[in-house]
């Protein structure tokens, strides 16, 4: 087991994060920050607190849960459904960040943006990530990445917040380790 | 839980799930688009041997929200009216691959039959059997009675809940009685002494015969229907003094707290056991039991259909 | 005929002797036994089995004439062998039911035909079993037959200006009237014992019905006999006519003495059983009620169903398990095993008392020099399994399947000829 990212590493690649998204869509008036629980709902958090604090303005954040858009459920237990929250003022015409924690096979992804087509049209769909580690199995592409983390395929990426973990760290644990 | 036959199955953990998955349910039915891919490719059949416009339609919309294909099987008309036997049914079914069989029978207990055979594979759900169980109308209860008085979390603990009518053969009423009071609510049973069946007082209920003593300490009244053909049966002289004595009306509205609100199963005897006054008014929240009966099918759907057929499952691709 | 000498075999009191048969008759009894017939005698040797006096049933459903497709008099015949019977009451509610002397003589002849145990046919009180009209139970008394128990049973004789009659009928020829007493109107529908499981089926409709037959027995000075008891209310009513000394008499299946309404929980129609399946309480007063003499003997209700019949929801099964195979397993499990009978009073309750009642005059003899040699060996220390498929019978809704029981038959004789020997039905005298 070794550590990919400290606190630290996490903290300034979530305040480079902030400041991509800002200079992409110029500003922050038309954004809507949609975390993927659990961890990507905490950094969505994170970034729209430093995004505020940069901008000076709130910003818009909510929670996207893709359980029922999964394509993997029949090959596993069932899943408890988290909220989905959506801000007040809605998707519709606006540029949706999606935030998750670990980029991998890019299904998640899949399942978030058919998720999201279920509620509305944003204007644009954006997508940001702490860790991508490769291996993706679906077209789809980051637009903002904390840290690129070359892995194989067994290895298991773990992210821990202190929000729910105690501590800010990424972890890289060899094949077959839980 | 592999099959949903009784309110009894459901663990205080399990009931507490279905309530809180049925309210990320009732999310999608409120959206612009009612649908979700969650079981597509899914096979659910409608067996109805027993007429249910209402139930039936409730279930057919929960399940196509989740994608899943309906196929309804009514008996009447079919060659079960024919005198094709319910081991013949089901196998017919078996082989047309279907994952679930929500049944509807006028047979106390042939869903658990259904599910105890090695007739069928799938999932059974109880949609009303005989005057045995109807678990889902309890959960849409329960769900409906949370909404409202307990800001749609947690369970129902503190709440007084009366049922009225006809217990004695009410399935909806032995399914609540079951839920309601494993969920921590105090459930009261009024009904005139012939519409109680015996050993009542072993259910975890509290018994009156007298609506008015009741009616200021509950949260929420449940009022049944009073089928016409019970007036030929004795169980009680005339529908007036039924209603007299056990219908709800204006004047035992203003005997509510200010909060309670009002249901029913449906469909309703207006003028019987229930006016129009009281079934319309603000507190009843009548209409909306129907759209919660999809959510908390959906909810029972998604958690007994679209898991892993069994627990077992090989470590396989995990997506992140 | 062939001799037989009965080697290993303990009497009901604890005795242990040797059997000699000869000419369908018991010839000498001795714990070695000095007789001219002993050397040209086949020797049977029991391995310490109990010797009881043939088992004799009031109250078994053959099913022939009409549903010979759940069981026939000869398939029947098989089952009550090696359950140890050696006598059987056919129950009227055939088609045609038994209401006349043509049909009742026909089922006799069939029980003869068959050869394994004798068949007495019961005939119905009314015609057709419609609670209406009396049949000729005169002509039946007088047939071939020679029935003594009639009975609608199935249905109640409810009218009781028609059971009044019926008793002071059958006093003509010492008949006796066997009710199934459920009140009609208080159990209209009904699926399931009234309790804390379901709802439905009361007890008190039940006990009302014997209230009212031992009154009316009383009152008219006849014989009274109830079927299937089931309720702890019935066995205190037939106490205290007894104590009055009523003529009424009672029976209890080997069902009812073991299972409760928690069985029908399951909604498995094997279950479902008319008079239906009550509380533990019940179960309980019932062996007290059999122990004590209230009730006098153990009845089948055998009562054979198809597959068809019980292969679906519980509302639209038949009613009736089957019980000849497994009754005196049953009650030696739920009455010897328990203290609550010794196997003289096993001998009582499924012999002696039946065969008086039935006045089945070659049967329920006591086990003596002189007696017709109907016996019953049970081994009461081998257990066994109960395989629903390999009962005789011809239907297979046993409610014991799977469970192993106490006790097993080793032998039956009929009338001096071994119908069943080492557990394994052998050709009767005159089997088909």
């Amino acid at each position: 087991m070794s550590i990919a990212l400290s606190a630290a590493d996490i903290s300034r690649a979530l305040t480079r994060i902030s400041h991509e998204i800002l200079e992409r869509n110029g500003g922050c008036e038309s954004l809507v920050l949609m975390g993927i629980p659990t961890r990507g709902a905490f950094l969505s958090q994170r970034l729209a607190t430093i995004i505020e604090s940069i901008e000076k303005t709130d910003v818009s954040v909510g929670t996207l849960d893709i359980t029922l858009h999964r394509d993997d459920l029949r090959l596993r237990p069932i899943r408890a459904l988290v909220p989905t929250l959506v801000p007040k003022s809605g998707i519709e015409g606006k540029d949706v960040v999606l935030v998750d924690d670990v980029f991998f096979s890019g299904r998640t992804i899949r399942a978030a943006l058919d998720a999201l087509g279920e509620m509305g049209r944003p204007r644009s769909v954006q997508l940001a990530v702490l860790v991508d580690r490769g291996h993706r199995q679906l077209p789809i592409r980051a637009d903002y990445v904390g840290k690129n983390l070359p892995t194989s395929r067994g290895e298991v990426v773990k992210v821990r917040l202190s929000e729910i973990d105690g501590a800010d760290e990424v972890l890289l644990e060899p094949e077959g380790s839980k | 839980m592999r099959h949903l036959l009784s309110a009894s199955d459901l663990s205080y953990t399990e009931a507490l799930s279905i309530l809180d998955t049925a309210a990320q349910m009732a999310r999608v039915s409120d959206g612009p688009i009612k649908k979700l891919p969650t079981l597509r490719g899914r096979t659910i059949v409608n067996l109805f041997f027993e007429d249910s416009t209402r139930t039936r339609i409730s279930f057919e919309a929960a399940a196509k929200r989740l994608s899943a294909d309906v196929i309804n099987f009514s008996a009447k008309g079919s060659s079960v009216s024919k005198g094709e036997s319910l081991k013949d049914t089901a196998q017919t079914l078996q082989a047309m691959g279907a994952d679930a069989v929500i049944i509807r029978h006028s047979a106390s207990g042939a869903p658990q039959r259904l599910a105890d055979s090695e007739w069928t594979s799938g999932v059974v759900i109880n949609a009303g059997d005989g005057t045995h169980e109807h678990p889902t109308q309890a959960l849409l209860d329960a769900f409906t009675i949370r909404k409202h008085l307990k800001v749609g979390v947690g369970d129902l603990s503190g709440l007084t809940i009366a049922i009225v009518g006809d217990i004695l053969h009410s399935r909806v009423a032995r399914s609540n009685v079951i839920l309601l009071s494993l969920l921590g609510a105090q459930v009261i049973l009024v009904a005139p002494p012939t519409l109680l069946p015996l050993g009542v007082e072993n259910w975890s209920a509290q018994i009156s015969y007298d609506l008015d003593a009741v009616l200021p300490h509950v949260d929420a009244v449940m009022m049944l229907r009073v089928q016409q053909e019970r007036m030929n049966d004795f169980f009680f002289p005339t529908a007036r003094e039924y209603s007299h004595y056990f219908g709800l009306n204006s004047d035992r509205l203003a005997l509510l707290k200010k909060s309670a609100i009002i249901m029913h199963p449906g469909p309703m005897n207006r003028g019987l056991e229930i006016t129009a006054a009281c079934a319309d008014s603000a507190r009843s929240v009548i209409v909306e039991q129907v759209a919660n009966g999809v959510s908390v099918q959906m909810a029972v759907l998604y958690l007994l259909l679209a898991g892993a057929p069994n627990e077992n499952v090989e470590s396989g691709e995990v997506l992140s | 005929m062939t001799k037989y000498l009965l080697e290993g075999a303990t009497l009901p009191d604890g005795a242990k002797c040797q059997i000699l048969i000869s000419g369908g008759v018991i010839v000498a009894m001795e714990e070695s036994i000095l007789h001219p017939d002993v050397s040209s005698a086949r020797r049977i040797d029991l391995g310490g089995a109990i010797a009881l006096p043939g088992l004799v049933d009031l109250h078994t459903h053959l099913r022939e004439p009409g549903r010979e497709d759940s069981e026939t008099v000869a398939s029947g015949s098989r089952s009550a062998a090696v359950g140890g019977f050696t006598a059987v009451s056919a129950m009227a509610n055939t088609f045609p039911v038994a209401d006349t002397a043509g049909v009742v003589e026909q089922v006799f002849r069939l029980g003869q035909a068959a050869g394994l145990c004798d068949v007495f046919p019961i005939g119905a009180v009314t015609q057709g079993l419609a609670g209406k009209a009396l049949a000729e139970l005169g002509a039946m008394a007088d047939s071939e037959a020679r029935v003594r128990i009639f009975s609608d049973d199935g249905n109640c004789v409810f009218d009781p200006m028609v059971m009044r009659r019926a008793l002071e009928y059958v006093k003509k020829f010492d008949g006796v009237i066997a009710q199934h007493a459920q009140d009609p109107s208080l159990t209209v529908d009904a699926q399931m014992n009234e309790g804390s499981v379901s709802s439905k089926w009361p007890s008190v409709a039940e006990e009302a019905i014997i209230a009212r037959d031992v009154l009316l027995a009383d009152h008219v000075g006849s014989r009274v006999h109830i079927c299937h008891l089931t309720t702890a209310g019935g066995v205190d009513i037939v106490r205290w006519a007894k104590a009055r000394g009523i003529q009424v008499t009672a029976e209890v299946t080997p069902h009812h003495l073991l299972l409760t309404d928690e069985c029908a929980n399951s909604f498995d129609p094997i279950y479902k059983v008319n008079p239906p399946l009550r509380a533990e309480s019940d179960v309980m007063a019932l062996r007290e009620g059999l122990a004590d003499g209230t009730i006098d003997i153990v009845a089948t209700d055998h009562a054979p169903h198809p597959a068809e019949s019980k292969e679906c929801e519980w509302s639209a099964a038949a009613f009736g398990m089957i019980g000849l195979e497994t009754a005196l397993s049953i009650v030696q499990l739920a009455m010897v095993d328990t203290g609550l009978l010794s196997w003289s009073q096993v001998a009582d309750r499924m012999s002696h008392a039946p065969a008086r009642i039935g006045r089945y005059a070659d049967h329920g003899q006591p086990i003596a020099i002189g007696s017709t040699a109907n016996l019953t060996f049970v081994n009461p220390s081998l257990a066994w399994r109960v395989d629903r498929d390999l009962v005789l019978s011809r239907s297979k809704n046993t409610p014991f399947h799977g469970m192993e029981l106490p006790g097993k038959v080793i032998a039956t004789f009929f009338r001096g000829e071994p119908t069943v020997l080492d557990s394994i039905l052998v050709r009767g005298p005159r089997a088909i």
